[in-house]
């Protein structure tokens, strides 16, 4: 049974909650915002804090389908919203042919109908199946596809119907729930951000990233993830090429707990380094000595890290 | 009821009409999204004010602050989470004491009048003077023929050679068959024949990324090529543009305004290390963290406009112009030293920027620039790493 859209901000929350996401209240607010007033959520933020997740969570817990599309440099409307299948139509254009009944404007017809259209996501997304909401569609990596598939994409957030040209128009009832996210490998073009309702998604501050790990990697014991997150926090404000995101945090915590780890351990750190950085730059950078000591104060269980800048 | 929404709805409009002033685009399809979040998102809490609000009117990160600090100003409370309660929506206007942003400065003062720019001189010449003029060093130029030599630097057209995507454009000579286009073709035919339609990769300009060093022994060169790239970047919208001496500036938002005085007159405004000194392997590192992932795009060709002439003796330098020939597709140095005909790259800066660059060509004349367009347009052969590929 799909789940109604949540009717306030703590809902919100405790709706992501339900699916283990833990949300600050600005991404409550905005995501909110978005299921309400019926538009998409753009999500912009570095590589592995969660913005994928977010839709995944919220296709569980509203129960609805999740449509995804994955986008990339040259994606087209072929990949991403319908196709023809070429094969069968010329076999159908060869048997009527062969058959001897070449009506040639019933043929037009024939050849162009909905049984020979292939359906991608976006499609997809327009028209669910039968008894269901309407579901969940995330564009991911929106940065990656180009300025003419963003065009594209404009027109269809808009108006949410898509015009094919051999058979007319195809219009959704219900609008699906649109999440966009965005590495900003690329600025996307405003007049789609000003479509969406906008959040930047930040790396976490200490408490909401042992939160999150406590739910994500519970096999870590709780002094052992104390101490991942505590030096995952100073490593932030490191220079290095890459940041380790909240993703990173997580493998790395299940896999210190894989190795059957109770505490941080300067050698193990060292060994498993390249489970949090994925650049050779930054993992050469991190001397031994350093290592040394971020494990030292992390160990310290009267360590505070630097507060995250943020809002409110 | 709708009282309190009408003064809800005029608030929020002036607050706009700050951020615009500002410089944020917000327009007034924005203003009525404001109203209808703030009114969805109920007058409980500060925060969720806050948080509706910015989720409409912020586009990009870089806007925050300045929509922060207008927020606090505006509103005059700060929406911390420990208070909860209605925000207050009387307002007053701000105190002189406080310290402002100067953009959320010029929102909240009325625009000064538009500054006129001094006329250029028309300098005629003769055959022969001209092409003394193309030749001679800019450095050596007096006052007017500086004026012209803008002029002239402007007009060159900086073409890049455009590069394949992965996108496709009907072309009967094309070497993949379009299925779409020919099944169409034979619905239209009838049968029999099959009437194979073709298409093509499309092309498009790379993107071009500019780094203008503009410290003291760069001031007279930097000038004059700021003219060569205000007109690249109008050009385009691959274009970036970033100055550099002790700190790196984005210079791109000042340079897109048409008039190339007001242009610079903004950069001036933005840009604190005019004719100082030059800390490349910090300003390459700055730009290698913050923006080389978002302007370079895969394919970019970058122009590093510097003398190398280091005032940290290159210390870090290698590592970063190594990661940043990375992150590019073609490295281009101009340095202006290169006019001395016995040239030899003796500094450490120099040394350490030489071997990771794929062209290494003067920029000390206007012949020089000339040069520069004709090898990015792929006229001439340049020596790219893809030398091999067709065009640039």
């Amino acid at each position: 049974m799909t789940a109604a859209p949540p009717a306030s901000v703590d809902a919100t929350r405790a709706l992501l909650a339900q699916g283990d996401y833990v949300a600050d209240r600005a991404l409550a607010t905005a995501l909110f915002l978005a299921l309400k007033l019926n538009r998409p959520l753009f999500l912009e933020g570095e590589a592995g804090v969660g913005k994928t997740e977010i839709a995944k969570v919220l296709a569980r817990t509203l129960d609805r389908q999740l449509i995804r599309l994955q986008c990339y440099e040259g994606l087209d409307v072929a990949s991403a919203v319908y196709e023809w299948n070429y094969s069968r139509q010329m076999m159908e254009i060869r048997l009527a042919e062969a058959s001897g009944e070449l009506n040639r404007a019933q043929l037009g017809e024939d050849v162009f109908s909905r049984r020979f259209l292939i359906e991608r996501p976006l499609l997809q997304a327009l028209e669910p199946p039968v008894g269901q909401g309407p579901p969940v569609l995330l564009i991911d990596e929106l940065d990656r596809a180009d300025a003419p598939f963003e065009a594209y994409l404009l027109e269809l957030l808009a108006d949410f119907q898509i015009t094919i040209p051999e058979l007319g128009t195809v219009a959704a009832e219900r609008p699906p729930i649109v999440i966009v996210t965005s590495n900003r490998t690329r600025e996307i073009h405003d007049a789609l951000k000003r479509r969406c309702f906008y959040h930047w998604l930040d790396y976490p501050d200490m408490a909401r990233e042992l939160a999150i790990l406590r739910l994500k990697a519970p096999a870590a014991g709780a002094e052992l993830g104390r101490q991942v997150v505590a030096f995952v926090q100073e490593l932030r404000g490191a220079d290095l090429f890459k940041l380790p995101g909240v993703a990173e945090t997580i493998d790395w915590a299940n896999a210190l707990a894989a190795l059957d780890a109770r505490a941080l351990a300067e050698d193990q750190v060292a060994e498993t380094l390249g489970v949090l950085l994925k650049y050779q730059d930054d993992i050469a950078r991190m001397r031994a000595a350093d290592i040394g000591a971020m494990v030292g104060r992390a160990r310290d269980p009267e360590t505070d890290p630097a507060p995250s800048p943020a809002g409110p | 009821m709708t009282e309190t929404r009408g003064h809800l709805a005029d608030q929020i409009a002036r607050f706009a009409r700050l951020l615009r002033g500002a410089g944020l685009p917000v327009g007034t399809a924005t203003v009525i999204d404001a109203l209808a979040a703030a009114t969805a998102v109920g007058p409980r809490r500060r925060e969720d004010f806050y948080w509706a609000l910015h989720s409409v009117c912020v586009t990009r990160r870089d806007q925050h602050d300045l929509f922060d600090q207008a927020f606090r100003l505006f509103w005059r409370f700060a929406p911390a989470a420990a208070e909860a309660g209605p925000p207050d929506l009387a307002t007053a206007p701000p105190d002189a004491a406080d310290e402002i942003s100067p953009r959320l400065a010029d929102g909240l003062a009325p625009r000064s009048e538009l500054r006129t720019a001094a006329p250029e001189r028309d300098a005629a010449m003769t055959y022969s003077a001209r092409e003394a003029f193309q030749r001679m060093d800019f450095e050596k130029m007096t006052a007017d023929e500086l004026a012209a030599a803008k002029k002239a630097a402007a007009e060159i057209a900086l073409d890049l050679a455009a590069v394949p995507t992965r996108r496709f454009r009907p072309d009967p000579r094309g070497g993949r068959i379009d299925m779409r286009r020919t099944l169409r073709a034979m619905v239209r035919a009838g049968g029999g024949a099959i009437p194979l339609q073709r298409r093509a990769a499309a092309t498009r300009r790379p993107a071009l990324v500019a780094l203008c060093d503009i410290s003291g022994s760069m001031s007279r060169y930097a000038r004059i090529l700021l003219h060569f790239l205000h007109a690249a970047a109008r050009d385009g919208d691959r274009v970036h543009v970033f100055l550099f001496g002790t700190r790196l500036t984005d210079a791109t938002r000042q340079l897109r305004n048409r008039d190339v005085d007001r242009a610079l007159d903004d950069l001036a405004d933005t840009v604190r290390d005019w004719g100082g000194g030059t800390r490349i392997g910090h300003c390459l590192r700055d730009f290698n963290r913050r923006w080389s992932r978002r302007v370079l795009g895969g394919d970019a060709v970058v122009l590093l406009i510097s003398d190398g002439l280091d005032r940290d003796a290159g210390a870090g330098l290698d590592a970063e112009v190594a990661r940043l020939r990375r992150s590019c597709r073609r490295l281009i140095w101009l340095n202006p030293l290169l006019r001395y005909a016995g040239f030899e790259a003796k500094s450490l800066g120099i040394r350490a920027i030489l071997p990771h660059v794929d062209d290494f060509r003067p920029a000390h004349n206007l012949d020089s620039l000339e040069a520069l367009a004709r090898a990015l347009s792929g006229r001439t052969g340049g020596t790219g790493r893809d030398g091999e590929r067709a065009a640039a």
